[in-house]
């Protein structure tokens, strides 16, 4: 079974989990001078890259949290995973 | 609200040797920071545990850790009022949030030399003994439902579940007891 690392819980099994899609989405802070184009962005353009991703998941059946995980889409294994507010950088450059 | 009496009914469970249907309590899911949790602490008689998936006791109070700001408080049914009463009092001014489940879950201890292979019939985390001692606890599944979890002896676990998942759970452990005539 795939074991993720909850930041909070520690190593846990996947059934525990929920993915929530690409990580680091900022909302459009002032609506006044958001423009469709950043709308069209916020909304509906999400990366689908082949290799390492950074994607929100969420500890749904243990301790609810979100956190933040980049992972390889090829090969499933998660490099890392981190707390909201964190953006731990690597070697090599993930998206 | 005060006139009105509810009588607490949970659901049947039947008791077995490795099963025992725990009676009703007061169950309230309090969340805070740092400075909540010390005074709820204080008030409620159970320093609520900082380390992730940890439960503690005083007498017949516990307070189990479910997230980083968030506890499930476990409490007799005849403390209902004393505990509501202290904890909002110490609370005042301070920003947090506690509600009320007692209706929402019913629990039962799943006990003997059998429990972890019962328990792993269903879920999926490490249940050695190594990996999960006495005193830990989390929120878990079984087979779909979800359950807390909460090993309190080497040989005896305490799993609520949402009422009307009860006989799920219950019924997927009696076919799983099956398997090894526990
Ligand atoms: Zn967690």
């Amino acid at each position: 079974m795939l074991v993720i690392h909850c930041p909070y819980c520690g190593p846990r099994p996947e059934p525990e989990f929920a993915h929530g899609g690409q990580a680091h989405i900022a909302r459009p802070q002032d609506p006044t001078t958001t423009t469709e184009d950043d709308l069209l962005q916020f909304l509906y353009l999400r990366e689908n890259p082949r290799g390492l991703f950074r994607e929100r998941w969420r500890h749904a059946r243990g301790c609810g949290r979100f956190f933040n995980a980049i992972r390889d889409t090829t090969t499933d294994f998660f490099v890392t995973t981190y707390k909201v507010g964190e953006r731990p950088e690597l070697p090599g450059g993930a998206a | 609200m005060s006139n009105l009496t509810l009588t607490r009914r949970s659901p049947h469970i039947e008791a077995r040797s490795w099963l025992e249907p725990v009676q009703a309590m007061l169950r309230l899911s309090f969340r805070g920071g740092p400075e909540a949790i010390a005074a709820a602490s204080t008030s409620f008689g159970v320093a609520l545990p900082t380390t992730a998936c940890r439960a503690a006791s005083h007498g017949a109070r516990s307070a189990l850790w479910v997230g980083p700001d968030e506890y499930l408080l476990l409490a007799p049914e005849s403390d209902d009022i004393s505990v509501r009463t202290a904890l909002t009092a110490s609370l005042a001014g301070i920003a947090h949030s506690i509600v009320d489940i007692s209706h929402r879950q019913a629990a039962f201890l799943l006990k003997g030399p059998h429990a972890e292979w019962l328990l792993g019939s269903g879920c999926p985390l490490d249940l050695d003994l190594a990996a999960f001692p006495v005193g830990m606890c989390t929120r878990t599944v079984y087979m779909k439902s979800e359950i807390y979890l909460w090993r309190t002896a080497a040989d005896v676990f305490h799993i609520e579940t949402w009422r009307s998942f009860t006989p799920y759970v219950v019924d997927h452990l009696v076919d799983a007891a099956r398997e090894c005539a526990a």
